[in-house]
């Protein structure tokens, strides 16, 4: 359990003249619930850019797995075992939600051009798992009764789980969910907090971001508090409340 | 009054089919009655069914814009011309130039797709539009120092199809029946569409197809799910080029003479608004568009001067420039009643209804 799966260090990146991220660094175990909270504007999905490879960071780095990741492909991190949802849904929104999990599972699984054509009996074989394990995931996020709906037109709190789903599609050790429950109301968030516990009982290790403080303090395991791109505290949730530096940065310096 | 069903839903289906497919084969004849000029304009049709399924794999699966396509339908006609012509004097057979032709184009579609990768929208339009200008100017100018294309005079002379001593542009009578050397072409791209459509049908409903849907619809997200964009969009943008190649190639051997003048942009731009017209993304749409581009105007040109001549006793407005006017006409009455094609895909028209909303 108290294996590191992914160890980031001084991790430097600048827009400009902002600073987004400034010698970040910390570890998340095999297996935890680790939180990622700070004020908007803190770095947090900036961080989650650079390790899922949208942005390559100026400075330090990160191994996961135990392999350097820092400057490779978005898709090449992916196939490494990290998967992401985004703050702002990026569904594909008029596919079925179905089509939104399959696609999902194009890193694991290899069909090319001739095998579409020619239809072979291993592409054949492929594209049958491919749904079932399709479907098979709508079931674990609790959608399946959904598969043949357009995405976007799914309820809100669906396409967060859909998000999920096609996240979970290729196989990551590492999910990383920016703002889950954003927009969710009590009872979806508390079916939200049951879906991440099954999954952290099923092996997976997650990285959240969450503004929704009752539900970071009671899943996480330990979290890490940005501010200004800086990392101000971590801990487990408990004392990282508790720490002045957390309370000011995010009722600002009267308050201390 | 309620219709009798006498048939389940898959027997008629399969009779629709038969249908289609008995229509089909008589209709070289049935045009031939009319004059073989129309049995020409069928295999026009049927070659530029060909070239939008090659630009809707671009365009209406992965959504990358191209305004250059006729480009690769250039490079095909022109492998095949060289390759079997007394030009460079060299005769090679049909199937081993079409294949040669599609290859080649594949890699012209590489070439383009390369350098456009990161552009989208607008920007990899005019590239793409550019692109094709190149081509064509190229084709122009490449008789000297070496005369490769012969410059703006073309090639002439160009081999037809054969098989042994058959060749396919001469007549012949079978059954007692009459088979022009365009009716046989007829059949040969009739066989050659189909075999189109089935491939592009399997593209489609393919992990290769879901990973075009996936980067048309969000390309960072479909990159974060592990999609290697660039590597598709090249894909796509290959596949594409390669149906225009071997479209070329056919076109090349019926008409027997090509020149760049054949390459124009005009001539992009008509194959894209046969496949936006029919309605992107969907491949019975996209044969629809085809088919109605390749043949109205045809119509017209044979129409609009006798009913002139009867109305007014004279021809007030050249039949070319009218048919111009009531194609353009007929595309925007499209875009403001059905923007999304005569047959949308389904996905396309919740993309175009998201955007109205």
């Amino acid at each position: 359990m108290s294996e590191v799966l992914l160890r980031c260090a001084n991790l430097d990146k600048r827009f400009g003249g902002v600073l987004a991220l400034a010698e970040v660094g910390f570890s998340i175990k095999r297996g935890e619930i680790y939180g990622l909270i700070g004020p908007n504007g803190a770095g947090k999905t900036t961080l989650f850019d650079v390790l899922t490879g949208i942005y390559a960071s100026e400075g330090g780095g990160f191994r996961f797995a135990g392999e350097a990741l820092a400057g490779l492909r978005p898709d090449e991190i992916a196939a490494r075992g990290i998967a992401r949802t985004f703050q702002n849904i990026r569904l594909f929104g008029n596919l079925s939600a179905l089509d939104n999990v399959m696609i999902g599972r194009h890193v694991r699984t290899r069909a090319g051009v001739f095998g579409a054509i020619l239809r072979t009996r291993a592409t054949l074989a492929e594209e049958a798992a491919i749904e079932k394990r399709a479907l098979e995931l709508l079931g674990y996020v609790g959608i399946a009764a959904r598969a043949n709906d357009v995405a976007r037109e799914l309820p809100y709190g669906d396409q967060r789980r859909l998000e999920i789903a096609r996240a979970l599609a290729t196989e990551p050790k590492l999910l990383a969910l920016d703002e889950p429950a954003a927009g969710m109301n009590a009872t979806e968030t508390q079916e939200l907090k049951k879906l991440l516990e099954r999954l952290r009982a099923d092996g997976i290790t997650i990285l959240l971001i969450e503004h929704d403080v009752k539900l970071v303090m009671g899943l996480c395991d330990r979290v890490l508090v940005l501010d200004y791109g800086r990392n101000i505290a971590e801990g487990p949730p408990r004392e990282v409340q508790r720490d002045p530096r957390v309370i000011e940065a995010y009722l600002g310096g009267a308050a201390a | 009054m309620r219709g009798v069903n006498i048939f389940s839903k898959a027997q008629a289906q399969w009779l629709g089919v038969a249908l289609v497919a008995i229509a089909l084969i008589g209709l070289p004849f049935a045009l031939a009655s009319v004059g073989t000029a129309w049995v020409r304009i069928a295999n026009l049709a049927i070659l530029f069914v060909f070239l939008s399924l090659g630009l809707n794999i671009v365009v209406g699966f992965a959504g990358l814009l191209d305004l250059g396509y006729i480009a690769f339908y250039a490079v095909g006609a022109y492998a095949y011309a060289l390759l079997a012509s007394p030009h460079f004097n060299l005769h090679l057979p049909f199937w081993v130039i079409l294949p040669i032709g599609a290859l080649v184009a594949c890699l012209f579609g590489v070439l383009l797709g390369a350098p456009t990768l990161k552009l989208r929208g607008d920007y990899l339009a005019i590239v793409t539009l550019g692109f094709g200008e190149i081509v064509r100017i190229f084709l122009n100018n490449l008789s000297q120092p070496v005369n490769i294309t012969n410059g703006p005079q073309g090639i002439s002379r160009i081999d037809p199809f054969r098989f042994g001593s058959f060749s396919f542009s001469q007549t012949e009578t079978m059954l007692g029946l009459v088979f022009s050397g365009p009716i046989k072409y007829y059949y040969l791209l009739l066989l050659l569409l189909l075999l189109a459509i089935v491939v592009n049908l399997r593209l489609q409903h393919s992990r290769i197809g879901r990973a075009w849907e996936a980067v048309r619809e969000d390309e960072i997200a479909a990159r974060a799910m592990g999609i290697n964009t660039t590597h598709i969009k090249l894909l796509a943008f290959a596949m594409g080029a390669s149906f225009g190649g071997v479209a070329g190639g056919m076109f090349a051997a019926i008409q027997g003479f090509i020149s760049p003048e054949s390459f124009v942009l005009v001539e992009s731009v008509m194959v894209l608004s046969m496949v936006v017209l029919g309605g992107m993304g969907n491949i019975w749409g996209v044969v629809l568009g085809a088919v109605l581009l390749s043949f109205v105007p045809e119509l017209l040109r044979y129409t609009v001067e006798p009913l002139q001549k009867s109305l007014f006793g004279r021809s007030i407005i050249e039949p070319e420039v009218i048919r111009m006017l009531l194609f353009g006409l007929a595309l925007v009455l499209m875009m403001l009643y059905r923007p999304a094609g005569l047959l949308p895909s389904a996905v396309r028209k919740r993309e175009l209804a998201k955007v109205a909303a």
